[in-house]
């Protein structure tokens, strides 16, 4: 069981609200990812969510009963910190145990949960070893076996993986999946990258100064982002704009076109412009194209891909792949 | 910046303080060892004659001698127990958010800077004193007899003035320790249902062993010679129990005139300071390593 719903809640630092009014529903068993820019109140609302800050106002309710005031301890949710947290001075036994040992548990059941845990994370050989003598990647690893033999409803992920190496963090990625695949319980993941997000969550809710942009599917977002901001901050690399004057209105509108669906010609096309710099990754190639107006955008091209710098290009965007902002950012629906 | 040419260089820079310090430790200590050897009575004129270890026999069977080392034990040991004890309190009552807290840390702190001299005096006339002083009037007035803190308890008013001078020296060092230690360690042990003690026991306390051994470290250097307040309060007595080592050579020397027996001392204290500092080491040293 790990259902976690928020109603109306705020949050004000002093006099600085960080959080506005804020309604939210966990189903138990999911995989939702806070994904933002930093300071957008990501971390606060999931430190509200353990009990560490205080809720100005609104209910918490885990599992259907209110917890807004319920001590950290007692909400039966285990958080893994960005740092961490592990204690330094204990064995990786007793730091996966300090839970267990607090909760009074027989030390019969404590022995089989850690090496349960441990054969889990792969940690069975570095139970007597201090956290100072493992690598980022099994600390991780310790933290996470620490929350888990706390059996919580939910689990509490604050940007473990941002102190983690490029490859490593690709692999941490991969197992944390595998747990939540294998575990089935409610995970709240809070990361400022994108990729993380769409790679691991079942719904996303993409954070902007204090406020839930949207939430859904990584797909539902990356097709049919609600406004420009969602737009920008899901995907990779970023969609880009183009400024086009409406000849009705008087306003200008914003075309989003992702690299990805750009049609590349030689010959004609909607935008012209003139290839910048190339990125070759082998498997594609990202052409910088300036166009005539001035705005620089990035185009996704095959790997092997012959245009060289300098050489003149037509865009085009694919068909039904165009997203049609207004002037506050918001998605205009094309009837289609 | 390792290459031969500089290293010579970095020695050669280096040999001017070496060779003071070296002086200034080495010239003393061979001026009392080559006392400790001789008959040198500031009363007694004439031939200063070698005596060989007479002087040591004469200071280390002396009953003083025990009852000022033992003396010297309890001061050393009673002033770390109050200081760790009532420093790590004192800390975590410091780092609490409270209103004008750095105010409060200054104050706190204040007890270290006064002379040992005057916080001697302070405590013998204004608030130890049996007649006038402010626990004698606190006892009269909850009707019990007031206590003559140095004729009935020296050893232990001593240690009480000596802990209140090292007190914030403690605190202070404690408190920034406390303030190292990681938030979300705390955090993390909320979760995980540890209480108040709990999360000092497993978590303030052993982060705070480093911090701890320090302070016993620095502190048993500066016990270890207590002078002043000695002096100043029960000048030793009665009889030898509130007189440390440090204050039983004085006396030699000094009191007694016996310059001898007095260096003979001074070599006794060396060592025994040497004994403490090894086992200090040994016992506690292994919390500064890395």
């Amino acid at each position: 069981m790990g259902s976690i719903t928020l109603k109306q809640v705020t949050k004000n630092f002093d006099d600085v609200n960080v959080i506005k009014p804020l309604d939210l529903e966990i189903k138990d068993g999911e995989f939702i990812v806070f994904v933002g820019p930093s300071g957008c109140g990501k971390s606060t609302l999931l430190r509200m969510i353990a009990g560490l800050e205080d809720t100005t106002s609104g209910n918490i309710e885990i599992d259907g009963q209110d917890a807004t005031h319920t001590p950290p301890a007692k909400r039966g949710l285990a958080m893994v910190f960005q740092s961490y947290a592990l204690y330094p001075h204990m064995s990786v036994r007793n730091n996966i145990a300090f839970p267990l040992k607090r909760a009074k548990v027989s030390p019969a059941e404590i022995e089989s949960k850690i090496a349960n845990a441990a054969k889990i994370l792969n940690l069975t050989d570095y139970l007597d070893r201090k956290p100072g003598q493992l690598s980022g990647g099994q600390r991780q690893r310790v933290a996470i076996g620490r929350a888990i033999v706390r059996q919580p409803s939910a689990f509490l992920f604050d940007e473990p993986l941002s102190n983690l190496d490029a490859s490593l963090r690709v692999n941490m990625r991969l197992e944390i999946s595998e747990l939540h695949k294998s575990l089935a319980t409610t995970m709240i993941y809070v990361t400022h990258d994108q990729v993380e997000a769409m790679t691991m969550a079942d719904r996303i809710a993409v954070f902007n100064g204090g406020i839930i942009e949207q939430v859904g599917t990584p797909l539902e977002l990356y097709q049919h982002p609600v406004n420009k901001f969602v737009a920008g901050f899901i995907g990779s690399p970023k969609m880009n704009f183009i400024e086009v004057p409406n000849t009705e209105t008087n306003e200008t509108t914003s075309l989003g076109v992702r690299p990805e669906h750009f049609i590349i010609s030689q010959d004609a096309g909607t935008w012209a412009g003139k290839v910048g710099v190339i990125e070759h990754l082998g498997s594609e190639s990202f052409l910088h194209v300036t166009l005539t107006n001035g705005t620089t955008v990035t185009v996704k091209a095959d790997g092997d891909c012959p245009l060289e710098y300098g050489d003149s290009v037509f865009l085009t965007a694919q068909k039904n792949k165009v997203h049609t902002f207004d002037t506050n950012g918001n998605t205009i629906k094309v009837n289609n | 910046m390792a290459t031969t040419n500089s290293r010579t260089l970095a020695r050669f820079m280096l040999l001017p303080s070496v060779t003071l310090l070296l002086a200034w430790m080495i010239v003393p200590l061979c001026m009392t060892l080559y006392f400790s050897f001789i008959d040198y009575n500031l009363l007694v004129p004439g031939d200063k004659e070698f005596v060989g270890f007479l002087n040591y026999e004469f200071f280390l069977t002396d009953p003083a001698f025990f009852e000022s080392f033992f003396n010297t034990l309890y001061l050393v040991t009673g002033v770390l127990l109050i200081t760790i004890c009532g420093g790590i309190g004192l800390a975590i009552l410091l780092d609490q958010a409270i209103w004008g807290r750095n105010y409060v840390r200054i104050m706190v702190l204040a007890p270290f800077f006064v002379m040992p001299t005057v916080s001697a005096l302070v405590w013998k006339n204004m608030l130890m004193n049996p007649v006038n002083g402010l626990f004698a009037h606190f006892a009269i007035w909850l009707g019990f007899e007031p206590i003559d803190f140095f004729a009935q308890m020296p050893l232990f008013s001593i240690i009480i003035i000596v802990s209140w001078q090292w007190l914030p020296f403690a605190a202070l060092i404690l408190l920034t320790a406390i303030q190292s230690l990681d938030r979300e360690q705390l955090e993390a042990a909320d979760l995980d249902g540890a209480g108040p003690f709990s999360k000092f026991f497993y978590i303030v306390l052993p982060h705070l062993s480093r911090a701890v051994t320090a302070v016993i470290l620095i502190e048993t250097i500066f016990l270890l010679s207590i002078f002043a307040e000695i002096l100043v309060t029960t000048s030793g007595g009665p009889g030898y129990s509130s007189t440390n080592i440090t204050y039983l050579i004085y006396t030699q020397s000094l009191l007694q005139f016996d310059v001898g027996g007095g260096s003979a001392g001074g070599i006794v204290a060396v060592i025994i300071a040497n004994i403490v500092a090894i086992f200090l080491m040994r016992l506690i040293g292994k919390n500064l390593e890395g």
